[in-house]
């Protein structure tokens, strides 16, 4: 359906039509094929397409128009093509099936690809066996809504991404479902962009993946089973609140991952179940406040490089290892959080532990210098040497320590539970 | 040989200390479960439990039981038996005694609780370290005829493996550091029939991915059949050579 800005849209931009046209394509209709809909439509007409299978090969709309699926047209691209292409303004595609595209080794091959346009819609499609699933490059102001990509199950290697941005401004990713490909959602140089209310997993590589994509925000998404959840990489002021991230599981799998990032905030986020939750590399000024780590493997590794950092007001619970580092580091700050692992006690009762915390326990330290030790794990001696290593640190990092740690957990973040809505 | 066994069983069951040992064990493992509040946590709070208590009991029950039936043992001798089927005898008597007051006790438990893959290799493992430990409990009774001394040797044989053995592995792989450690670190947990036994069970948790490479040559050794079995061979070894030792001193030994 054409919303009212749209309309005026239309009508600015083809003020010689009196008045947009409906073409319908299927078996029986004015139009057999959508090809020869696309050749007779005019700017800011609109292309029904009724249920049926299309085998229409490689498929332009290089004009203003409107195309809306009945009933799930399918666009069966047979695996040779790429099966729609975007290079208009203002074009709205809803309501395809677009499936078995081709692959190429020369270029990106993708079910729909947007491309050298602005304000494009891709809406509520269905997305089946492609190579690169919505692909979106030197294109700005497009929105992707409401899609569902799912690649080839257990994923073939030469998959590409479910939903890929290169090169964009300002484009809105938002509800859609995204399962099966290389990496679930991809950007580079995409600067602006707002990834919302999107399901991502069980793709092979990454769940979200971020390069030089600055000034962007990703809240309310879910990233589960991915091989690694998020890697947000080489990208200044990134907003990533009230994800959440659960069971990327594995043995060099976590949840969040931040490589030479700086100024970027972590907020209201659950990391459950991964086996790291948050892995910094080189990231500085970032703001990781009440977040809910919970049954991870390692909650946060930090590296040396990794500078003013603040980490306030988390809960920490049932995690394996706190936190890591691989050395002393400077100007990192925690205050206020919720360890579960905390013994101290609170003789004034103001809610605030009298003990500081020092979250790295030094077999944390032992596994991250010497790897194989972690056969050692859950063994008595280690339990030992933890609890000696806390009434007299000598190897754990100095000035890694909470020192107004909190004696219950925070209350679960009620912004997240709200909004955080699995769209159909 | 069936005859001493059984006159051990009703002896040890006698004493009610075994009984006592069951209901301990019972009321941990429930414990255990209901606090955790998930399987998971129950089973690795189960699994510190049989790391630490099981071989302990072992040894001391094992080693206290031998020197107070040695008047029994010198009477069995006296008669037309070989020195042979009087100690197997025995051990049979204990260690069976034992296995099932821990399969009654964590067993019972797990069977409610967790009747999975995980809480039967941790069964399997409990059943495997009372075995080990009841064997060695009887190579360092027989081995020294002052009671003192033997319980003594049993607590030293206990603080070594639970403790002194992963402390020493710690220390050589601080010494060795620069090089790569993933299949020497294998061999020591070899050596020690405890971590092996924690390992095994570990490797059935999800826990295993926090391992990393070494989780996975881990895996790769004892996760497949051939490796399960070849893990059940050294902890076989480790229940043959310690009663083998026993036996072959037993034999030699004036009573």
């Amino acid at each position: 359906m054409m919303s009212f800005p749209h309309r005026l849209l239309c009508l600015s931009l083809a003020p010689g039509v009196a008045w947009a046209a409906v073409l319908h394509v299927g078996p029986g209709k004015e139009h057999a094929t959508l090809r020869g809909a696309l050749n007779a439509a005019g700017a800011g007409d609109t292309i029904t397409v009724h249920s049926g299978t299309y085998r229409e090969g490689a498929l332009l709309v290089d004009k203003p128009i409107q195309l809306v699926g009945e009933d799930w047209p399918v666009l069966d691209g047979e695996g040779k093509y790429q099966i729609v292409t975007i290079t208009a303004a203002g074009v709205e595609m809803s309501g395809f099936e677009v499936r078995n595209g081709g692959a190429g080794s020369l270029e990106d091959v993708a079910g729909i690809k947007v491309s050298g346009t602005r304000q494009a819609v891709v809406r509520n499609n269905r997305v089946r066996n492609c190579n690169f699933g919505i692909y979106v490059s030197k294109a700005n102001e497009c929105r992707i809504l409401d899609n569902d990509v799912l690649g080839v199950q257990g994923g073939a290697h030469e998959s590409g991404n479910a939903i890929h941005l290169w090169s964009c401004e300002n484009i809105t990713v938002t509800g859609n479902k995204v399962h099966d490909h290389r990496d679930g959602i991809y950007l580079e140089f995409a600067s602006h962009s707002v990834i919302e209310h999107n399901l991502v997993g069980d793709n092979l590589r990454y769940g979200l993946h971020y390069m030089f994509s600055h000034e962007s925000t990703f809240r309310h998404n879910r990233f589960e089973r991915n091989g690694a959840g998020v890697a947000v990489m080489y990208t200044r002021k990134v907003d990533m609140s009230f994800n959440h991230f659960g069971d990327n599981w594995g043995s060099s799998a976590y949840g969040l991952m931040l490589k030479d990032m700086s100024d970027g905030r972590i907020i209201g986020n659950s990391f459950v179940r991964n086996s790291i939750a948050i892995a910094m590399h080189g990231s500085n000024r970032m703001e990781i406040e009440h977040n809910l780590f919970s049954g991870n493997g390692w909650a946060i590794q930090i590296q040396r490089s990794s500078s003013n950092n603040n980490y306030r007001s988390n809960n920490f619970s049932g995690n394996s290892f706190d936190i890591a580092a691989d050395g002393e580091l400077d100007n990192n700050r925690f205050e206020k959080n919720y360890w579960d692992k905390y013994e101290g006690y609170d003789l004034n009762r103001d809610g605030t532990g009298d003990v500081p915390y020092r979250p790295v326990s030094l077999y944390a330290v032992v596994v991250g210098r010497i790897p194989p030790s972690v056969l050692l794990l859950r063994s008595p001696i280690v339990h030992l040497l933890d609890q000696a290593e806390k009434a007299f640190p000598s190897i754990t990092p100095e000035r890694v320590v909470d020192d107004a740690p909190v004696m219950r957990p925070h209350p679960a973040d009620t912004r997240m539970a709200n909004d955080q809505t699995e769209k159909p | 040989m069936l005859k001493i066994v059984r006159y051990v069983l009703q002896d040890i069951i006698r004493s009610r200390i075994i009984i006592a040992y069951t209901l301990i064990l019972l009321a941990a493992s429930f414990g255990l479960f209901n606090l955790g509040g998930d399987v998971s946590k129950g089973l690795i709070g189960l699994l510190s439990l049989i790391m630490l208590v099981v071989p302990l009991v072992c040894l001391i029950f094992g080693t206290i039981h031998f020197y107070n039936s040695y008047e029994f043992i010198e009477l069995l001798a006296s008669q037309p038996l070989k020195r042979r089927t009087i100690l197997l005898g025995e051990f049979l008597g204990v260690a069976g005694a034992l296995c099932g007051a821990l399969l009654l006790g964590i067993g019972l438990p797990v069977l409610l609780y967790a009747a999975g893959a995980t809480g039967f290799t941790l069964l399997a493992v409990g059943v495997v370290l009372t075995l080990v430990f009841v064997a060695l409990a009887f190579l360092g009774a027989v081995a020294t005829r002052d009671k003192a001394r033997g319980v003594g040797m049993a607590m030293l044989i206990w603080f070594y493996f639970a403790l002194l053995h992963g402390g020493l592995m710690l220390l050589i792989m601080f010494a060795f550091e620069d090089y790569p450690l993933e299949k020497p670190t294998m061999a020591m947990i070899a050596l020690n029939p405890i971590d092996l036994g924690r390992v095994v069970v570990l490797l059935q948790m999800d826990v295993s991915a926090l391992m990393g490479y070494t989780g996975a040559l881990m895996k790769d050794l004892l996760g497949t059949a051939s490796g399960i079995s070849s893990a059940a061979g050294i902890l076989l070894l480790w229940i043959l050579i310690p009663l083998g030792l026993a036996l072959w001193i037993f034999r030699r030994k004036d009573l």
